[in-house]
């Protein structure tokens, strides 16, 4: 061990990997020309101002997104590989990765679609719509806000440091004890997912306590909880679930962390360790965690149907309480993970009737869309067509978990490719398919811009048609008696239903092609796709009631409730948003500030540190992250007030604007 | 109608939105709120501390047990030393009220002195055990014990850290809106801190030893 470089050293680096080195340095040349054409537009400044020190919910909504994106570019790159490595390596051919590598490729894929492609895709949604929706001007701690995103960016940009410096974990996305102990994982791979997902678990639990605070303490006035949208609520149960959930996966991986690095006896197998008390802490984390990726994607679709179908939801309250009932027996479930543990029948009766019990209230939830759609004039558009989508696809999904929640026949399934299909089905049918239903619904009011609709439904039928044939053979070969993981297998009558699963990934990749073309073909053609209207979807809610983009400051005055659907009333009752008989004042904003930033970016050298033991480097970055906060904290010139002058020349043109359409 | 339609219920509110023109009353009441959900987090946190002490606490694995270990008398002084820290920020949060500079300086001093006897004790009684080989890698007992007390006594580090920026802002500010806010936040924090070890003490240490 060197004291400059801790346990980094040249040959840590796979430079004897093309496949590896081919990633990185396509990577490593598109940061490069990203940068470069920032530089040839002379863009920096702007950058650094409008985006990298916002505080802003609206840009840090469009940074959460763009993380997201980004980073599901290299989780599907993942899950390419390992459909190509399936249907080739039947014995004797090995295929061409080798274990090593393809184990690294299946916990990266697990951990960064789920850590750093829905989390920030799910917190980007309710940073761009949660405080329009409510009537406020931001969040309730701004700050807090950059420096949560600062943090997830962070945990994303170690995860990705570890393909080029060392590896990544070999054990799975959950790290399962005794494999990701010491003795087993002597490598750096578990603790880079150790130090990765502690330092974007703390930003999303920051985003917890401060989207809480917001819906609790900033809804516009007569905006009562029952009068909330239901995008609203299901993001305040997210946030419930995510204080309440994500501290216990930070303890847990901590005390992993402390077994590899002080040698405690939590899990491991001698010293009186408990490797079955890791499984149980994290599925105590890890199953509430599913509700909070999809949650907000039932507010998603709750917000689309309505809008689309141009009624109000079906159901409000039924609604409301379905989410506040998967929200409780989200922390119930989570031994239904581990039936096999053998807890024994009665704890595994208990943990099976509870996990079928949530079918109740998702059912609920799925009558409610259908009826809202039911004699409404409902309009096709790209958001609507995922929301379509995903009932269907989450209503399969849905049965075959319930099918799953049998112990008996959890016990012949465990582990095997059905209960792969199954999350995928969920997940993919339910997270992806809202992420996507919600950008395409919210991009307008986030940038101005309209997306193209021809290339946005290509994306929908590429995704749907591709998911279907990616996961379903995937069901059939759970019954056929493959397990999930292998490198590769002996049994000849799997190879069609992979090859087939792999023909099914091609067609989602065309998918996802197709959502980058929509992103920059709208954006090439801004002139055309501008949204001068700000409620270009005829909306309900109040996001529908300002500019496109809004203003920072969002509303110059404060909306007044009467209703659900607060817009929709307003427009009903022939009125609008406002032009005042009282002059306009003043608004009081905070300030941009680079604290977040350069937190989150010494947070990345305390991680890398952490892993390769480089105390110097530890040090050097703990430190700077306290001296950042304390000078953030002794600042006081944190606000400012936008000109009362600025804030009419603002609403005129807005109302210029949406006077055309 | 259009949207240049004025409904006058519009202009009648006489209540400004929150973000606007904050008053410092409406910052004070949503930042604690804020504070106080953190709170709840670390609540959550310690809970699963110690569900995992529950677990585990008495996986001796052939090592030296509570009974043998601990040191009743001794951690009962702890105790009252950190009690009594909690007595003392009492006074700073009166002498704050009261706008009285120089004794909530006073009774700061005096509450970080007492924490900080807290934390000495904590590192002596932590060294003796490793010097007796009952260290945290000794078995799981000692594993979980050493992080349960070790994170509060790592927030308790904190609170003493927190004291010395606050002492700091309020030699320099004196007692503004800011720093009021602030002192109420670290407040909740070192109250909320003796809340936890009471459960310490009983769990740990009484439970332990019997």
């Amino acid at each position: 061990m060197n004291l400059l470089l801790g346990k980094l050293t040249l040959d840590q680096i796979p430079y004897q990997e093309p496949i590896i080195m081919g990633a990185v340095g396509g990577g490593a040349l598109l940061v490069l020309a990203v940068a470069a054409a920032i530089t040839y537009y002379g863009r920096w400044t702007w950058l650094w101002s409008e985006y990298l020190t916002s505080v802003d919910h609206k840009k840090i909504g469009i940074m959460y997104v763009l993380l997201g994106l980004v980073m599901l570019l290299r989780g599907f790159t993942d899950a390419v590989m390992m459909r190509i490595q399936q249907s080739m390596s039947l014995d004797p051919n090995p295929g061409y990765l080798p274990p090593h590598h393809y184990d690294q490729v299946f916990s990266a894929h697990g951990v960064i679609m789920i850590f750093f492609v829905a989390m920030p895709l799910v917190v980007g949604l309710m940073n761009i719509a949660v405080p329009l929706q409510i009537g406020a001007r931001d969040v309730a701690f701004p700050f807090l806000n950059s420096l949560s995103f600062w943090l997830t960016f962070s945990g994303a940009m170690l995860i990705n440091a570890s393909l080029v410096f060392g590896e990544f974990a070999k054990t799975g996305w959950a790290a399962y004890p005794p494999l990701s102990e010491l003795s087993f994982s002597p490598d750096v791979g578990v603790d880079y997912y150790i130090w990765g997902l502690q330092i974007s678990g703390i930003g999303t639990l920051l985003t917890g306590v401060n989207f809480l605070a917001t819906i609790l303490r900033m809804r516009a006035p007569g905006m009562n909880m029952m009068r909330m949208p239901i995008f609203v609520w299901t993001a305040f149960c997210t946030n419930v679930l995510i204080v309440a959930a994500f501290p216990i996966l930070t303890v847990t991986l901590a005390l992993l962390g402390l077994d590899r690095y002080i040698g405690t006896h939590f899990f491991t197998n001698d010293g009186g360790g408990e490797q079955m008390m890791y499984v149980n802490l994290f599925w105590a984390w890890g199953h509430p965690e599913v509700y909070i990726l999809v949650l907000p994607a039932f507010g998603v679709f709750s917000e689309v149907v309505a809008t689309f179908s141009g009624k109000p939801i079906f159901g409000y309250k039924s609604m409301v309480w379905a989410t506040v009932a998967i929200t409780f027996f989200s922390f119930v479930v989570w031994l239904h993970h581990f039936f096999t543990m053998g807890a024994g029948a009665n704890v595994n009766a208990f943990f099976g009737i509870a996990t079928m019990i949530i079918a109740v209230p998702t059912g609920v939830k799925m009558f409610n869309w259908l009826f809202t759609m039911f004699r409404g004039r409902v309009r096709f558009s790209v958001p609507m067509l995922w929301s379509i989508g995903f009932i269907i696809t989450f209503t399969i999904g849905g049965m075959t978990g319930v099918l799953l929640a049998m112990p008996g026949a959890d016990f012949v399934l465990h582990n095997s490719l059905f209960l792969i299909a199954h999350f995928h089905n969920t997940i993919i049918g339910g997270v992806v398919f809202g992420m996507f239903a919600g950008i395409n619904y919210w991009f307008p009011k986030a940038t101005g811009i309209r997306l193209s609709e021809p290339l946005g439904r290509a994306s929908f039928w590429c995704w749907l048609v591709g998911f279907y044939v990616a996961f379903m053979p995937l069901y059939v070969l759970g019954f056929m008696g493959m397990t999930r993981r292998l490198n590769h297998y002996p049994n000849p009558e799997w190879q069609p239903w992979l090859i087939l699963a792999a023909v099914g990934v091609a067609i989602i990749a065309v998918g996802i092609l197709c959502t980058v073309l929509q992103i920059v073909y709208s954006i090439w053609k801004h002139e055309e796709l501008r949204d001068t209207t700000g409620d270009p979807w005829d909306g309900r809610t109040l996001e529908w009631a300002t500019s496109s983009p809004p203003p920072i400051y969002n509303f110059a005055e404060t909306p007044q409730v009467t209703e659900i659907d607060a817009w929709a009333n307003m427009k009903a009752n022939g009125g609008g948003m406002f032009v005042r008989s009282t002059p306009y004042e003043g608004i009081h904003m905070p300030k941009n500030t680079p604290a977040g930033l350069l937190m989150g970016l010494f947070s990345i050298g305390l991680g890398f540190g952490l892993v390769w033991h480089i105390w110097w480097m530890v040090g050097v970055s703990a430190i700077a992250m306290i001296a950042a906060l304390l000078v953030r904290l002794f600042d006081d010139d944190i606000a400012y007030i936008i000109p009362a002058d600025e804030v009419k020349d603002t609403e005129m043109r807005r109302l210029a604007g949406a006077g055309q359409s | 109608m259009t949207l240049l339609d004025l409904p006058e219920a519009h202009s009648l509110h006489a209540k400004q939105h929150p973000a606007a023109h904050e008053g410092d009353a409406e910052l004070t009441e949503k930042t604690v709120f804020g504070f106080w959900l953190y709170l709840m987090s670390d609540v959550v946190l310690f809970a699963t501390l110690f569900a995992v002490f529950a677990v585990v606490g008495r996986n001796y694995a052939g090592g030296p047990t509570g009974q043998e270990l601990f040191d009743l008398p001794y951690v009962l002084i702890e105790t009252a030393v950190l009690l009594a820290s909690s007595v003392a920020f009492g006074f700073v949060t009166l002498a704050a009220q009261d706008n009285r500079k120089q004794a909530t300086l006073l009774w700061m001093a005096l509450t970080f002195a007492i924490g900080a006897v807290f934390i000495v004790m904590e590192v002596y009684e932590f060294h003796h055990l490793i010097q007796e080989g009952a260290g945290p890698d000794r078995s799981a007992f000692l594993s979980a014990y050493f992080t349960l007390v070790g994170t509060h006594g790592l927030h308790v580090f904190t609170g003493l850290f927190w004291m010395i920026i606050s002492g700091i802002q309020l030699a320099r500010d004196g007692l503004a809106a800011t720093v009021q806010r602030r002192l109420g936040l670290l407040g909740l924090f070192w109250h909320f801190l003796d809340v936890i070890w009471i459960v310490v003490f009983t769990e740990v240490y009484l439970i332990g030893v019997l």
